[in-house]
This record gives C-alpha cells, structure tokens and sequence, in this order.
C-alpha cells in the first residue's frame, strides 16, 4: 500500500464528516451499496456548515434502516417506536421550542405506518425538519410493500406484484401545506446538501424526499442489479426541475426522475399561531402552575 | 503535481464502488487487496490527477474514503 491509503497510523487530516458522527458505532449496519449512508454525508456537511449550535439539534427516527441514523450522528437522538417519529419530534418542538428538531426516518416508516402523522404534521405546521430515505420498501423488517413500492414491483408480500399505485410524496406533504418541498437522489450530494442546508434554516415543516438503493431488499427482488446500478440509474433518469408544481412529479418507472426544490413558502408555523391566538396566557417554558 | 489525496480506511470500505465510478477524474480503482471482512478497499491508479475535491467522500456510504487538498495550508480543507 502506498503511503495515501495507509490507515495504519492517526497521521494526517480526518474524514470532516466523523466530526458528526459516533465513531463507537461504525462500521454501520447498513449493506454493501445501500445509499442511506450517502445521505448521512450530505447531511453531516450540513449540519457542519448550518451554524447551529449542535447542541440545540436534536434528531428523531423511527424503526427501519434509515432509523439507523439517529444512532450514528452525534447529536441528541430519539429512536422511537415504528412510524412515530413525527408525533415524538412534535412533542419536542413544542416542549422545548428553541430546539432544531429533524426526523430523519425511511419511507416505510414515515409515509406507510406513519403516514397520518406526516399529513398532520405538515397540516400544522409543526417546524420540524423531515428527511425521509425513500427506497421504496420497508426494507429492514423484511422486504414488504410500502406506500411507495410502485406498481407491479416484487416484494415480499406482493409476490406476484403490487397492485397499489405508489404515493407521489412531495405532493402529498405540499398539498398539506409542508413550507418546505424537495426530492434528491443519492447521486446529488451536492444538491441535497445545500436542500438540507436550506431546510435546517427554515421556519415551518419542511421536507426531504431523498430517493436511495437498496440492493438487498428491492433491487435484488426486481432483478435491478447493485447499489452501484441504482446510483448510474438515478444518473441517467434525473431531470432537475425546480419549482415544478409536485403533481407532475410522480415517479414512473422507467421514467425521468423530476428532482429539485419544489416548494418555498411562507406559512405561520403552529407556535406562532398559538403565539398569537393565546396572547398574555401563552407561557414559552414549563408549567406556571407548579 | 497532484493537487489532492485520499485517505482510505480500509476496514470500513464495503467494496461498493460508489467512489471509483464518480470520481470527476477517475483516479481510483477497487484494489485487489481485501480487507478483514473480505471487500476490496479502493487506491488510487492516477493519484496525479486527484484534485483533493471529497466526492469520493461525498459518496462513500461508509466513510471509509475522503480527498483533502495537499501543499500550502490547505491541509484537510474540503471543497465547498
Ligand atoms: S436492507 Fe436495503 S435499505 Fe436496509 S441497509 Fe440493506 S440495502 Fe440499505
Ligand atoms: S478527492 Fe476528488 S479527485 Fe480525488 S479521488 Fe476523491 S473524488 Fe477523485
Ligand atoms: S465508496 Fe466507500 S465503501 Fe464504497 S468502495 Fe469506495 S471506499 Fe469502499
């Protein structure tokens, strides 16, 4: 080996990114192509370069691959029950509001078991800061079939194919009223570094669809090769179209994949409006009865 | 001469190849060395052409790899 990639000795700069991250816990479960970990790096510069004080960051997951994060980047973490990171996140926000809450969870979890949270929570603007993996199906409790696994995909519960159209999930949060809409793939760290950078800083329910492989569960029941095809794929299938209004952005198999920045609105988030609708009885911190 | 290097930790590579097919300059390969969990760590065929710019990095879903600009004071600065 030569002297560039000996890691024998601590001599020399360090990865920025482990700065972050929980050294203790590495190498991660994840398997060999899986992009949540590609995710984690836009991530993590991000977070690096938001300014925030990271102690005042707080990162909720839920059950499932992309759950995993939470346990990796070293930041106050709750790893909560399946599909309820959301109503965990809120409660959060709410108690303790100068804190920067974000769910980072998978879509199995955040958009099929928990979906109803999801609609709510961007109804009410709760500012908390969603970044949902999106591989297309509950991939750690086993392969099954979720919101987003698209028609005729195998999975192991629809073996014979999916007979479910897939949810459209930038549109759906839009049209609940998320301030925030983006899709990136794991081919554009850049792109979805700067997209998390943008949503750390906004006020009101934002929201990252992040599209990402997974050779073990759905490519390898789909006959769609590695980690590595998914990636070349996302490459040759990406069109970036910001602003592009979130119904025509469907993913169809085969089809282009319309990435981008979607929505940037403007919206009284939930505690403002409590704020503003409770007045002088409104108290920011603690029960003033005890 | 080189405007970068990359710095491996093999034990963490998994061998996905995310690093080797989107570096801008192609200055990596999967070796054929493996390491303990028998996966193939990448190294660098044209380290000549490494421009220190951290895609690989960016990529690496396992942080196993990171580029980082060599000479002046650029020591361990990432590309913005
Ligand atoms: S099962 Fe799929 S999503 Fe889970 S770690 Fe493996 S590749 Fe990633
Ligand atoms: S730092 Fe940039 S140029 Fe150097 S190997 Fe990594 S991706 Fe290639
Ligand atoms: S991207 Fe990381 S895990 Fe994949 S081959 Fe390169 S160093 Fe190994």
């Amino acid at each position: 080996m030569s002297d560039s990639d000996c890691n024998l000795c601590a001599i020399g700069p360090a990865n920025p990114v482990e700065s972050v991250l929980r050294l203790d816990r590495i190498p991660t479960i994840w398997c060999p192509g899986c992009g949540i970990g590609t995710s984690v790096n836009s991530f993590a510069f991000a977070l690096m370069n938001s300014g925030l004080d990271l102690k005042k960051v707080v990162i909720v997951s839920g059950i499932g691959c992309s759950g995993r994060v939470s346990g990796y980047v070293d930041l106050d973490a709750f790893h909560t029950t399946h599909g309820r990171a959301i109503p965990f996140a809120t409660g959060l926000k709410l108690a303790n509001p100068e804190l920067t809450v974000i769910v980072y969870s998978g879509d199995g979890d955040l958009t099929s078991i928990g979906g109803n949270h999801l609609i709510h929570a961007a109804r009410r603007n709760v500012d908390i800061k969603v970044f949902c993996v999106n591989n297309m199906i509950y991939a750690m409790t086993g392969g099954q079939a979720a919101a987003t696994t698209p028609g005729a995909a195998l999975s192991t519960t629809t073996p014979y194919g999916c007979f479910e159209p897939d949810l459209n999930i930038p549109h759906l949060v839009d049209a609940a009223g998320a301030c925030y809409v983006a899709r990136w793939t794991t081919y554009h760290v850049k792109q979805l570094e700067r997209s998390m950078g943008e949503a750390l800083k906004k006020k009101g329910f934002s929201f990252i669809e992040i599209l990402s492989p997974c050779p073990t569960y759905f490519q390898r029941k789909n006959n769609m090769g590695d980690g590595l095809a998914a990636m070349e794929d996302y490459k040759k299938r990406s069109k970036i179209r910001n602003g592009a209004p979130t119904g025509e952005i469907a993913i169809v198999p085969g089809g282009d994949i319309i990435v981008g920045k979607f929505v940037d609105r403007e919206r009284l988030d939930y505690l403002a409006l409590m704020r503003q609708q409770l007045g002088s009885h409104y108290h920011e911190r603690g029960c003033q009865t005890c | 001469m080189a405007k970068g290097s990359v710095r491996v930790t093999a034990e963490r590579c998994k061998g996905c190849g995310f690093c080797v097919a989107f570096c801008p300059t192609h200055v990596l390969q999967l070796s054929s060395a493996f390491n303990s969990k028998g996966y193939h760590p990448p190294s660098m065929i044209a380290p000549e052409k490494c421009s220190g710019c951290n895609l690989c990095g960016m990529y690496c879903p396992d942080f196993a790899i990171f580029g980082f600009r060599t000479g002046d004071s650029q020591k361990g600065k990432e590309a913005a």
